[in-house]
């Protein structure tokens, strides 16, 4: 009788434990939603800021948000992913990979807004590239590298170890197996990394106020500096510049980032069977 | 001392014109010796199967007849194998090519997440072959050999892994015939798969063995006994020793009339 009440009573905790989560995340999307939505509308996304800020869209800061993330991605992918085939397929297990696996960790690890500091000093200072495109994407790849290629690895782990044998014993040689075989296999759970690495990066904030700067223009080339919508996101509302538009530019982000988000899902799903 | 024994192994290999021979084998998992003084002549189109309780070496010397074990840190071969007359540990062998013309088929039928189509066409085209037409060619006469053609002619753009767990190793086997192998090593080939599938690939070693030569390690007595010309017996006689090659002759000497003490208390069902 006391081990059903017992029982009863565990569950009822679990369940509000798993409430509370989902309440919490309802509360914080529906806060942003109701603030955003009246800020809402094309020409909110579509146009550039007027004044001093307060009226007008916000279209340079989603425009140079997306740069940054897509150089990033250009530059971390291949970096990360060779690095991971590198060390999950030709290198023996031992010494050196636990050093460059923890090397990698404690990069994952380090705050972002060091990393600004650093990117800021070696990217805009010292290789004088400035406050731009460039050095906010060379900084971000820092911070995108471990995490890619630590998805990337156990999207190889994941392939079963008989393909290899299969490919090998044919006569493949070990690039070609992982070209033809493991690579495509790995693809799904790799590239749902890259979109995972993405929602990171496009949220990312301390790093770009540092290496990408604030000012609003809308970004051709990379070496030309922008504001990112997190930066405008946090000047809009701890200048008291206008609350409104910092919920649109919240609202605007985090659909962006859930599109990002499901769409990764949508790979994974698709690829797999 | 080795020069020595590798001249002996060659002029032994010369006399007999068998397909391997292997003289003197010991193999290493790190310090630990799991094969010792294994001597044994693989014969020519004919069929071969090892047979042996877990545990006693026998898929281990399987995989060094093609050299897959390099591919697990740590192993080591002392030995000569031949192949041809040719040592396939020696400096100068392509690794790439002696697994090609050594083909081998593994126990989970392990088909590639491709289509049947381009799982047949895997080995060819890692070898250079581009041409549509050679290609279609060969998918056709390889899934031909191996009995699955007719069974899959009509989806050659579907999954591989989407067949019955006996087509797959079927598939498997057609792959590695893709890439025209002399020699097939099969381990346990039938031991994930129902009793018709086995049959259906019993049949087709039959077929094969006019111009292959197989290799079958198998834990089913019953299987070597049906389809092998050849049986090797190997034990170990504890697990901490390392395992040797006991008996090998003609299946039906091995089955009915052992020299051997232990292979006839293994081979009627004593142990292991």
């Amino acid at each position: 009788m006391r081990s059903r009440i017992m029982d009863k009573i565990a569950m009822g905790i679990l369940w509000a434990n798993g409430f509370l989560t989902i309440a919490i995340l309802a509360m914080i999307i529906g806060y942003v939603v109701v603030k955003g939505l009246p800020a809402m509308s094309l020409s909110f996304i579509f146009t550039s800021p007027h004044g001093i800020e307060q009226s007008g869209g916000i279209f340079p800061t989603i425009v140079a948000s997306l740069y940054v993330t897509i150089l990033t991605v250009i530059f971390t992918t291949p970096i990360a992913v060779g690095a991971a085939v590198y060390l999950s397929e030709y290198v023996k297990q031992g010494r050196l990979v636990t050093i460059i696996r923890f090397g990698a960790d404690t990069l994952s690890g380090v705050p972002s807004i060091v990393l600004g500091l650093f990117g800021l000093a070696l990217f805009v200072y010292i290789l004088g590239f400035g406050w731009s495109m460039l050095s906010g994407a060379l900084t971000l790849t820092l911070m995108a590298l471990p995490i890619l290629m630590r998805t990337t690895e156990d999207a190889l782990k994941a392939v079963p170890n008989a393909w290899r044998q299969g490919s090998m014993g044919l006569g493949a040689t070990k690039w070609q197996t992982i070209r033809r075989v493991i690579l495509p296999a790995a693809m799904p759970r790799i590239l749902t990394g890259v979109v995972l690495a993405v929602g990171r990066v496009f949220g990312e904030t301390a790093v770009l106020m540092f290496t990408v700067g604030m000012a609003i223009n809308l970004p051709i080339f990379p070496n030309e500096p922008g504001r990112a919508m997190t930066t405008h996101l946090y000047l809009l509302a701890t200048e008291g510049i206008s609350m409104k538009t910092a919920y649109g530019t919240a609202l605007l982000l985090m659909v962006i980032i859930l599109l990002f988000n499901l769409s990764a899902r949508k790979i994974f799903n698709k690829t797999q069977r | 001392m080795a020069e020595a024994v590798h001249a002996d192994a060659i002029q032994a290999n010369m006399l007999s014109g068998d397909k391997i021979d292997v003289h003197d084998l010991d193999f290493y998992y790190g310090d630990f010796k799991a094969l010792e003084d294994v001597t044994v002549g693989i014969k020519r189109n004919a069929i071969t199967a090892f047979i042996g309780p877990s545990g006693c070496g026998k898929s281990t010397f399987l995989r060094s007849l093609n050299r897959m074990n390099d591919l697990i840190d740590g192993t080591r071969v002392e030995g000569t194998v031949l192949l041809d007359g040719k040592d396939i540990y020696a400096e100068d062998v392509d690794v790439v090519d002696l697994r090609r013309r050594v083909g081998m088929i593994f126990q989970q039928a392990n088909p590639f997440p491709l289509s049947i189509y381009e799982n047949i066409a895997y080995g060819p085209r890692i070898h250079g072959l581009r041409n549509k037409a050679e290609l279609d060619t060969i998918v056709e006469d390889s899934l031909t050999k191996a009995n699955l053609w007719k069974e899959v002619k009509d989806k050659l753009g579907q999954p591989g892994t989407d067949l019955s767990g006996g087509q797959q190793q079927r598939l498997c086997i057609a792959r590695v015939l893709a890439v025209n192998p002399e020699v097939l090593l099969m381990d346990e080939p039938c031991s994930a798969i129902d009793p018709t599938s086995t049959q259906k690939i019993e049949d087709l070693m039959d077929k094969l063995k006019d111009n292959f030569t197989i290799v079958i390690v198998t834990h089913n007595m019953q299987q070597a006994a049906r389809v092998s010309d050849y049986t090797a017996f190997f034990l170990a006689e504890d697990t901490n020793l390392p395992a040797k090659l006991i008996e090998y002759d003609m299946t039906d000497i091995v089955f009915t009339n052992p020299t051997d003490k232990r292979t006839e208390n293994y081979i009627t069902g004593r142990f292991g």
